[in-house]
């Protein structure tokens, strides 16, 4: 009994830190409609800034002043990254804010590798709170007990802040809707800036009271932010105490978790997660989402249309040169170019069901790592042949897209794109945690292709004819009576079912078909590299398809295949560098900025304001 | 004429607060019926339990004798039921003609199609019902710069693709100027007797409404106070104290 209390006791002292940084998510997204992916980061500079100014100040009181002093510091860190990158792109279509701020993650990971170094920092024990307490003769860390004390104070102080200042009536107002708030002459640009800041703030306290407990190190950021992303859905978004309860149901259960079913802890959050979206779509204590809340951002989408002859010519033209391409260039290149194809047709596949569909999905790299596992598990473990295995892939991915699919079309926005999130990280944890099928993170290899397609020339030319081939099947559907229907859905889903159109079945379709597109870049790339790893299916993996994607313009065709060729491109030559991260990161931050919507979609409106200069010229 | 449409003791309460109190009446075919009352009296409430967006708390809704209660709204479309909704629901990332060919895709069940090129299928017919509305002069235009009266005609057009038999029109003329609205509702007429189909509306100007409704409801707080034609409706006494007693709706109507 005396341990499943101390377990418990555990648990509660971890959700401190926990709830601290989700809180400032849901207060950041509440207000700002951002889903800020760089939120780990601040609770990482939070724990190397901590660490520093403990350092620096002695005692009891410089511990406690150096916490106080980090949030601030962060914060003002936060207020700065709203003002410079994420004030210019408000108008920018929605979501796409997130690009930016991963941009900031990857400079805040180089710039914290650069001033405190790659080691592993330990925290500073607590003055006055270094030893045990006995509780029912189990020892329990004193500063364990001090952080429970401190969370309820925080909700508290964070409640009374929300609910009965002036600074919280105007962050409820926004929340609700913001564009009302700025018809009542509110500068929404400083609440924005403050807000963002205030969240900012409490991710750095949450990293640097943590402490005692963890320390510091360079991967804290990501191995937070899938648990923030949790605990602020599960509790709904914008509810404080709404991730107050989730940060103790998660940190509880992950205490219990460690002790009894250690294999489980990966993918425990998910499960809960997945299971309170399918019962309550919206959260514990989230409220619905009226569709059309929070307006259309920026301009609508024109009307499509498939290439004209001179968009017809270009893309012959420059096939024909891929085709050529290994008349002339060196091995590498041809290399790079199937690393561009498989990454061209995964980002399409994702752009298919987001553009034309609007439904962001986080973890689509379940379809791609699916469909790389499926064929590599059939040739590493019952020696299939290898037309047979790759024919498998998008069979595979497809079937799985069917079933992940048929929980997640009920659910909208958010909470769609962290359902299928939740369900990218069960079979993220499938493929890492199944060692005696999949071989965890030794992963598979010597899945190599067949003889007649064993080599760079072969495999480039069938990778070139597959992968092309999938993303023209892509845009030929966009332009068919389904991608018409889909596009109904997306625009209007009230209109669509009263004409008739069964949106739901419509976006499982399409979601599917997504799925078999991204399994079969996932058996192109594992019969290019010869091996498949749990890295396939990480969250990086569905993060780096949608970043692509926005980058490249959600409301053009082609974004998604551009997005992905420049990325890969330039990451090909960034990545020589020591700190290249930085550099990628501050590329995409530029890219954001001077790029709203984001590159075809830019190029398109410049060609377009060309044009009519040039009509009026010849008027 | 046999009826085409029968709601049996509607009704919708929402946390206890009734928006629709048990109200039955029918339409019949080739009529075209006015459902009238003041803001907030449940008309909305009303014609989204007839076709499917809202599920009755209690009663029955019948089509041609058929029991449509809680159906989806795809199905009721399907069975030869036409709506538009008092804020448009247009699509606005395509063009006025592409929204009604995506009504005439789903109308010949061409919606799982993968092979056709959508902005060439049914352009011809979805021209015609265009000019039946006088739009074809900006058929190629993106939807999403039309005039909100254009918009309104535009979803009439929609409206008219499966050929419906019946039509509920929800403020069919709200945010129109006033010529505009006479002669929208005037297109309505032309077509409920060239087609002989049954329309049910609800509109705020009584203009229209007495100038071309051959029957009129009037809804007031969630209850049906007459049902009958326009002389009916304008005699009755308790018409009279709800919308002249009150004083509001006839000079709403005026100044809107």
């Amino acid at each position: 009994m005396a341990f499943y209390i101390a377990l418990f006791l555990t648990g509660l002292a971890n959700a401190a830190a926990l709830f601290l940084v989700a809180s400032g998510l849901s207060l950041i997204f509440g207000v700002t409609r951002i889903v800020n992916f760089a939120h780990g980061s601040f609770y990482m500079l939070g724990a190397f800034i901590g660490v520093t100014l403990m350092q620096v100040l002695p005692g009891a009181v410089g511990f406690w002043g150096a916490i106080a002093l980090t949030g601030l510091a962060v914060g003002l860190i936060g207020a700065l990254v709203e003002i410079v990158v994420l004030r210019r792109i408000y108008r920018a279509p929605e979501l796409f804010q997130l690009v930016a701020t991963f941009g900031v993650i990857l400079v805040i990971q180089d710039l914290a590798l650069m001033i405190w170094g790659a080691e592993d920092r330990l925290g500073p024990r607590a003055p006055g709170l270094r030893g045990v307490w006995r509780i029912f003769g189990e020892p329990v860390p004193k500063y364990d007990i001090a952080l429970i004390a401190i969370t309820p104070v925080i909700l508290l102080a964070l409640w009374y802040l929300i609910t009965r200042t002036r600074l919280g009536i105007l962050v409820r107002a926004a929340t609700q809707d913001r564009e009302m708030v700025g018809a009542l002459g509110v500068n929404q640009a400083w609440l924005f800036t403050g807000v963002f800041g205030l969240g900012s703030a409490l991710a750095g306290w949450g990293g640097a009271l943590q402490l005692p407990k963890g320390g510091a190190d360079l991967l804290m950021d990501f191995n937070i932010i899938g648990a923030v992303f949790v605990v602020v859905v599960i509790g709904g978004m914008g509810s404080l105490p709404g991730a107050f309860i989730a940060a103790v149901l998660i940190s509880v259960l992950n205490a219990f978790g460690v002790a009894f079913l250690p294999q489980s802890t990966l993918v425990l959050m998910f499960v809960v997660m997945a299971a309170v979206l399918i019962v309550r779509p919206y959260g514990l204590l989230g409220r619905e989402e009226v569709a059309g809340e929070h307006g259309q951002v920026g301009a609508p989408e024109t009307p499509i249309r498939p290439y004209g002859p001179r968009g017809m010519a270009l893309t012959t033209l420059l096939l024909a040169l891929l085709a050529a391409l290994p008349g002339f260039a060196e091995p590498f290149v041809l290399t790079l170019v199937i690393d561009i194809v498989v990454f061209a047709l995964f980002a399409a596949s994702l752009h298919f069901i987001l553009g034309t569909g609007g439904m962001v999905s986080f973890g689509h790299a379940a379809f791609f790592g699916g469909g790389a596992y499926a064929a590599a598990l059939l040739v590493f473990h019952t020696e299939t042949p290898m037309e047979l295995a790759f024919l498998f892939a998008p069979l595979a991915a497809g079937l799985l897209a069917l079933a992940i699919g048929w929980f997640c079309i009920r659910l909208s926005g958010v909470y769609f794109a962290m359902l299928t999130l939740a369900f990218s990280q069960l079979v993220w944890s499938l493929a890492f945690q199944w060692r005696s099928v999949t071989r965890g993170d030794d992963g598979l290899i010597n899945i190599w292709p067949a003889d007649w397609l064993n080599g760079p020339l072969p495999y480039y030319y069938f990778t070139l004819i597959l992968g092309v081939g999938g993303i023209l099947t892509l845009r030929h559907i966009i332009h068919s009576p389904f991608g018409y229907a889909l596009r109904a859905g997306r625009d209007s889903p009230r209109q669509a079912e009263a004409m008739g159109i069964d949106v739901r079945r419509v976006q499982l379709v399409a979601f599917v078909l997504a799925g078999m597109m991204a399994g079969l870049a996932g058996g192109l790339f594992v019969f290019s590299k010869g091996s498949v790893f749990p890295t396939e299916l990480e969250i990086a993996k569905s993060f780096d398809a949608l970043i692509v994607v926005f980058l490249g313009g959600v409301k053009t065709l082609a974004g998604g295949v551009v997005g992905a060729s420049f990325l890969t491109s330039v990451e090909h030559w960034l990545t020589r560098l020591e700190y290249w991260r930085l550099l990628l990161g501050l590329v995409i931050i530029a890219l954001v900025i001077l790029m709203p919507e984001g590159i075809v979609g830019t190029l398109r409106r410049l060609a377009l304001r060309l044009r009519r200069s040039d009509e009026e010229v010849s008027r | 004429m046999t009826e085409i449409l029968r709601a049996e003791s509607l009704r919708k309460s929402y946390d206890g607060f009734l928006a629709v109190d048990g109200i039955s009446f029918s339409v019949r075919e080739g009529e075209l019926k006015a459902l009238i009352g003041p803001n907030g009296a449940g008309k909305s409430t009303c014609f989204n339990m007839l076709t499917g967006q809202l599920k009755p708390t209690a009663g029955e809704v019948y089509l041609r004798g058929a029991r449509i209660t809680g159906r989806p709204p795809r199905e009721i479309w399907r069975m030869g039921v036409g709506r538009t909704f008092q804020i448009t629901g247009t699509y606005r990332s395509m063009s006025v003609i592409e929204n009604v060919q995506m009504a005439l895709i789903s109308h010949h069940r061409r919606l799982f199609s993968f092979g056709p090129r959508a902005w060439k299928l049914y352009r011809g017919e979805a021209l015609e019902f265009l000019r039946t509305v006088s739009l074809e002069d900006q058929a190629d235009r993106p939807c999403s710069v039309l005039a909100y009266g254009d918009l309104k005609r535009l979803e009439l057009a929609i409206a008219l693709c499966h050929r419906p038999r019946l039509l509920l029109m929800d403020e069919p003329t709200a945010g129109m100027a006033p010529s505009a609205r006479i002669e929208l509702m005037q297109l309505v007429a032309d077509i409920v007797r060239d087609q002989g189909l049954s329309v049910l509306f609800t509109e705020h100007d009584m203009d229209v409404v007495f100038a071309h409704a051959h029957h009129i409801m009037v809804l007031n707080r969630g209850a049906l106070i007459a049902d009958g034609s326009a002389d009916e409706v304008r005699r009755d006494p308790r018409v009279q104290e709800v919308y002249l007693g009150g004083g509001t709706l006839f000079k709403e109507a005026g100044d809107a």
